[in-house]
């Protein structure tokens, strides 16, 4: 691999507020990423995300600094509303953002017509999963990167590398998604609110704990128990498709999707850069900013390591998930699917 | 005259049972076009590709029109060569639920599948410009949405379908639940998805139905029903209306949409007959009043 290459190793972080992103700028992030404060990406969170003026500070500091910017306006448009995702294109590129994140065929067409020189990354929402389908959008839109589901080994992340002409964004740490992202109604089947439409996943609105009269716990999604818990046990966020349910086979209940999990690819970092990849994202816009300050402080130490031909010390980044067990999902070994 | 359907089977059903189920559609049930072809898992195709043109000759000999529909997931060798090779057939139709798809059709005529997310009326242009001539709504898409994106569609002369029968998809992922549930991984599955005609149920664990596991799918333990929308519907300019097909008479659930598409049925009535068909199955609307998908919402209109 070429030096040039390897280079472009770029660490691309997480920023649900602007205290975040400037503790993921001074952490080291080569890019931030964010989104305004509505339906237009997909962390629609209470208390999160940027307004127009907080964007443009924000965007001053990091450039400030020499880290990009980049703005997620990765959710579907319904008809009828499609107007508020081109305002926040047109409000993102007045702004100076680097690069839009995008996911619906009809916002990459917008800004790619509007804001020809501005640079397109296709969004994990889009699921592009092949080489054809990244190709489509790099042929159509200009995409010039393409973040990878979390669903590839690194053997076919390499093939998808030697046969697309855009950069390779992959994730790296934090929430691990297990359904394939663009494609997941479960929220809005449970809570009447939309994860493609609306930038919601398992709303914490919805949200409760309820204590058992035998003294377990139940968490809980608009009615619905996702998981209950022992009395000493501790009670996790109802993320839908992290629950346990019984089935025909499984009368005592089991982890229907996946156990309540979290993605850690430190290890497998060398072996994804030497598969091409461009660029590493770290999850986690609804985090605090003592949590990116040190996921942001650990990869940006492993990742110049690397790059500077050293041996990384991973074992740190392995105690980054806070005694939540972790995985490396779907990338080490097709046996995850 | 608005147009009822048969979306593509959802499940592993054997070749036997699809010959007999295609067989009776063919001759008995009123709907004027069958989508074919596995759209869920790649490794399902071959127990009964061999006989999707003997099926297809029987459908059109009963007057139907076929669609044949690709994967919703393309990420495997084998799954990017069943998706270039559909679409290169110059016929019959196909129906594309993937942009690996799209990649291979090009400018040639296609339709956009309910996977594709053609969520709004900029998506729906872009993707007439490229060749489209008929698009799906995805599932969770509300009255309002439905009425602004069929309005758009239908001026540049595309056909507008939406899913009025059957669970809901809500999600697809690159693992096999059907084979986790059986302690087994998705290339050693033993096609254990086989067993569940209808999904595997699941429950929560103060044992509330809440889904339904189809291989990589996952689905809506409730039957979707628009059968009381279907008058504002096709006031708002829907041109197809889908019915997928499930373990119950699928005969006798087009007949009932068709039945009230034609006026000949009193809505209520036809209502009750559909729940009775489908005993033991909770019944939806959720998803076109805005709320939550399981919910059923009494029709103010009919009311």
């Amino acid at each position: 691999m070429s030096h040039a290459e390897m280079s472009l190793a770029e660490l691309i972080c997480p920023a649900g507020t602007p205290a975040a992103l400037r503790t993921a700028v001074d952490a080291g992030a080569d890019a931030v990423y964010c989104g305004f404060q509505d339906a237009t990406n997909a962390r629609n969170f209470p208390g999160l995300n940027f307004t127009p003026e907080e964007l443009a500070e924000a965007i001053a500091y990091a450039h400030a600094r020499g880290t990009k910017v980049l703005l997620a306006l990765n959710t579907y448009p319904p008809a009828g509303k499609v107007d508020l995702w081109r305002q926040a294109a047109d409000t993102g590129a007045r702004l100076g953002v680097d690069a839009f994140i995008v996911a619906d065929m009809g916002v990459a067409d917008y800004i790619a017509r509007t804001h020809p020189g501005l640079r397109l990354h296709l969004s994990v929402q889009a699921a592009a999963s092949s080489p054809e389908a990244i190709r489509y959008y790099c042929q159509n839109f200009g995409v010039k990167r393409v973040v990878l589901p979390r669903i590839l080994t690194i053997p076919e992340i390499r093939q998808i590398r030697k046969e697309i002409p855009c950069e390779i964004e992959t994730f790296i740490f934090g929430n691990h998604g297990l359904m394939v992202e663009g494609r997941c109604s479960l929220t809005n089947y449970l809570t009447g609110q939309s994860t493609n439409m609306d930038g919601v996943c398992s709303p914490a609105s919805d949200v409760e704990y309820k204590r058992q009269p035998d003294g377990s716990m139940s968490s809980q999604l608009a009615g619905f128990t996702i998981d209950s818990f022992g009395a000493q046990e501790m009670a996790g966020y109802p993320t839908i498709c992290k629950g346990r349910y019984t089935a025909p086979h499984r009368p005592d209940g089991y982890y229907a999707f996946e156990e309540p999990i979290s993605l850690n690819l430190s290890r497998l970092l060398p072996e994804l850069i030497d598969a091409g990849v461009h660029a590493f994202k770290i999850e986690g816009r609804q985090r605090s900013k003592s949590y990116v300050r040190s996921v942001v402080s650990a990869f940006r130490a492993a990742v110049d390591d690397i790059r500077a031909g050293r041996s990384a010390d991973l074992a740190n980044l392995v105690a980054l998930t806070e005694g939540q067990k972790q995985t490396q999902g779907a990338f080490e070994t097709k046996k995850w699917r | 005259m608005t147009k009822l359907t048969l979306g593509p089977i959802a499940y592993h059903w054997s070749a036997e049972t699809r010959r007999d189920f295609y067989a009776r559609i063919a001759d008995e049930a009123p709907v004027d076009e069958v989508y074919l072809g596995e759209v869920i898992c790649s490794k399902r195709a071959p127990f009964y590709e061999a006989e999707i043109p003997a099926t297809m000759e029987r459908l059109q000999r009963g007057g139907k029109v076929v669609i044949l529909s690709s994967l919703a997931e393309v990420m495997l060798p084998r799954e990017r060569k069943a998706t270039a090779d559909l679409a290169e057939m110059a016929t019959p139709e196909i129906e594309i639920n993937n942009a690996a798809g799209l990649f291979a059709r090009g400018k040639r005529p296609h339709r956009i599948g309910p996977f594709m997310n053609a969520y709004n009326e900029a998506t729906i242009a872009w993707m007439a410009g490229q060749g489209a001539t008929h698009v799906t709504l995805p599932g969770e898409m509300p009255a309002a949405a439905i009425a602004a994106a069929t309005d758009s569609a239908r001026k540049l002369g595309l056909g507008v379908e939406v899913q009025v029968f059957g669970r809901a998809s809500l999600a697809t992922s690159a693992r096999c639940y059907h084979a986790r549930a059986h302690g087994r991984t998705k290339d050693n599955c033993l096609f254990v998805c086989e067993d569940d005609a209808d999904g595997m149920p699941l429950r929560t664990r103060d044992d509330r139905p809440i889904l339904r596991v189809n291989g990589i799918q996952t689905q809506s333990e409730s039957y979707v029903t628009l059968l009381p929308e279907l008058p504002r519907l096709v006031a708002d300019g829907v041109s197809h209306l889908r019915l997928m097909p499930q373990a119950v008479d699928m005969v006798a659930v087009s007949e009932l949409f068709r039945a009230v598409l034609e006026g000949r049925a009193e809505i209520g009535q036809a209502d009750e007959q559909l729940g009775a068909l489908c005993a033991g199955t909770s019944l939806s609307n959720g998803f076109y009043y805005g709320q939550a998908g399981y919910r059923r919402i009494a029709n103010a209109a009919s009311a």
